[in-house]
């Protein structure tokens, strides 16, 4: 079972928004760097910097960071396959570096990031950026930016397609038809091992349906 | 992925996650000041090396160091295998003391094979007398893909002591799962037994193949395995399979040489091929071994211990 949260036309609105936020909060988006998580991260990030030159003329410099090196729970599943990871030209050093992700879950896939930035170098100040923020945080980790705040269950998937990965943009909320979870660790924000093919969508996890908060029953088609 | 013993185990699809994820690493560590990754922290590797080496097990050394794991490298001399200990009861030693790999070197074809069966860790391939040296062939694979950013349809020629060599076998192995057509060129005498059935064509003319070659693999010549003499003289072979600058002219432009090390300046490959940075890739064959080899440690210890 699946509902649409987002369509393609309110992910262009709130990536938008986001842009906005971003050039207001750091006062034009100078010194700053973008820094998107694979898979879905990456090309927000490219967006989001589209839309800030769109917006105001100004080239902030966009990267990769890929955290899967530095995740906390690799022993927890099979292995996992590596993304790219390209330093933003110029470098993080004594920049502002927002960190980009689809969604923002139990938090450790932000703290893995944290421990890779580390070692690429000193940022001056690290902020982040999600589309949805799904709840349940496992860690003391704050969003700067955030495109919608979703209320939801441990048992729902929160699933973000974009075009450049899954040839649509779009946001699902999932309920998994069966209670089956075997031993399955709780999923940090990234989708399960190997590499996400198109159409998996990112993320999060999947299980027993559970009630669905009354805030989000706005129907629409996926 | 358990084990990594044989180059021929590896699929189409294993070989090339090995390679991509080698490249994944070192974007993960360009640049940096801070050479080192925290993905295999508490795991243990132990080097079990029963034979000489440098560029191997310091390799495989740094490749652990650099994802967090605890190494221990241990080599047969000055270690109890000197007081007549067997592989088996050192390999059990080792494993009472909770190492999660084992990295084994043994001059004996087939240690590592035994060696899986007895552990219950991963056990890697890091070179068994004349049969294989998977990793060896890995890191040329991902020499030539970075090189001639392909591997499908390449043309490989590996000259030189084909019989004693565990990185041609290897090479030939992989290679020929990747896509690649090989040639391998020797004297008959330095060729094995069975060679016909290789998934590789055979000569004994090395100018002959030359000119259709977008890689040249020179071998070492062996001596330390070589009991009875397989030529007449060094210079002969030298003159005939050795890879001069005559020779390299005969190779398409774009063409490279490599060498698994360590070279016999002089004598299957000159000096002066061996140093030239457009050609050889020597050097970077050393560097990028570190990557595959980090690469193959994450894939075998990264995930979930079966």
């Amino acid at each position: 079972m699946q509902r649409a949260l987002f369509d393609a036309a309110d992910v262009a609105r709130v990536v938008d928004r986001i842009a906005h936020q971003l050039l207001e909060k750091t006062g034009g988006a100078r010194d700053t760097a973008l820094l998107g998580i694979p898979t879905r991260g990456a090309p927000l990030a490219r967006r989001l910097a589209a839309r800030i030159k769109a917006f105001e003329g100004v080239d902030v410099p966009v990267g990769t960071l890929d955290v899967t090196l530095h995740r906390d729970d690799l022993r927890l599943r099979a292995v996992r396959a590596l993304a790219e990871t390209e330093e933003p030209p110029g470098g993080v050093d004594d920049r502002l570096v927002v960190l980009v992700d689809d969604v923002l879950y139990s938090g450790r896939t932000v703290r893995a990031a944290l421990d890779a930035l580390r070692d690429l170098g000193r940022p001056r100040a690290v902020q982040l950026a999600v589309l949805v923020d799904r709840g349940h945080r496992e860690l003391p980790i704050r969003a700067d930016y955030v495109g919608k705040n979703v209320p939801t269950s441990r048992d729902e998937t929160v699933r973000v397609l974009l075009s450049e990965v899954d040839g649509r943009d779009a946001v699902l909320l999932e309920q998994a038809p069966t209670p089956a979870r075997g031993a399955g660790p709780r999923a940090g924000e990234q989708p399960a091992a190997g590499p996400p093919g198109p159409g998996s969508g990112g993320t999060g996890d999947r299980g027993r349906p559970d009630g669905v908060p009354a805030g989000l029953r706005t129907e629409r088609r996926p | 992925m358990k084990h990594l013993l044989s180059a021929g185990d590896l699929s189409r699809e294993e070989a090339l996650s090995v390679l991509d994820t080698a490249e994944r690493m070192e974007s993960a560590l360009a640049g940096r000041e801070v050479k080192k990754l925290p993905t295999l922290r508490g795991r243990t590797v132990v080097n079990l090396f029963f034979e000489d080496s440098t560029r191997t097990r310091t390799s495989f050394e740094l490749a652990a160091k650099r994802l967090s794991a605890d190494v221990v490298t241990f080599s047969a001399k000055g270690s109890s295998v000197s007081k007549g200990e067997s592989l088996k009861d050192t390999a059990l030693t080792l494993e009472a003391m909770g190492s999660d790999a084992v990295v084994v070197r043994h001059s004996c074809s087939g240690a590592p094979h035994r060696l899986a069966g007895w552990v219950r860790g991963s056990v890697v391939n890091a070179g068994d007398g004349t049969h294989e040296h998977p990793t060896q062939a890995l890191l040329d694979a991902y020499t030539m893909r970075r090189r001639l950013s392909r591997l499908e349809g390449l043309r490989v020629t590996i000259v030189g002591d084909v019989l004693h060599s565990r990185v041609a076998r290897s090479n030939v192995l992989l290679l020929s799962t990747l896509g690649a057509d090989v040639t391998l060129v020797a004297p008959p005498t330095l060729l094995p037994v069975g060679v016909e059935a290789w998934p590789a064509a055979v000569s004994y003319d090395l100018d002959a193949s030359l000119p259709k070659a977008d890689v040249v693999m020179t071998l070492r010549v062996q001596r330390e395995r070589m009991g009875e003499s397989y030529f007449p003289s060094a210079r002969e072979y030298s003159r005939r399979y050795g890879l001069d600058r005559a020779r390299v002219a005969l190779l398409p432009d774009d063409a490279i040489v490599m060498h698994p090390g360590p070279m016999n300046r002089g004598m299957e490959i000159a000096a002066e091929v061996a140093d030239d940075p457009r050609r050889s890739t020597v050097v970077e064959q050393v560097s990028n071994g570190v990557s595959v080899r980090m690469a193959v440690l994450y894939l075998l210890l990264g995930g979930r211990s079966e």
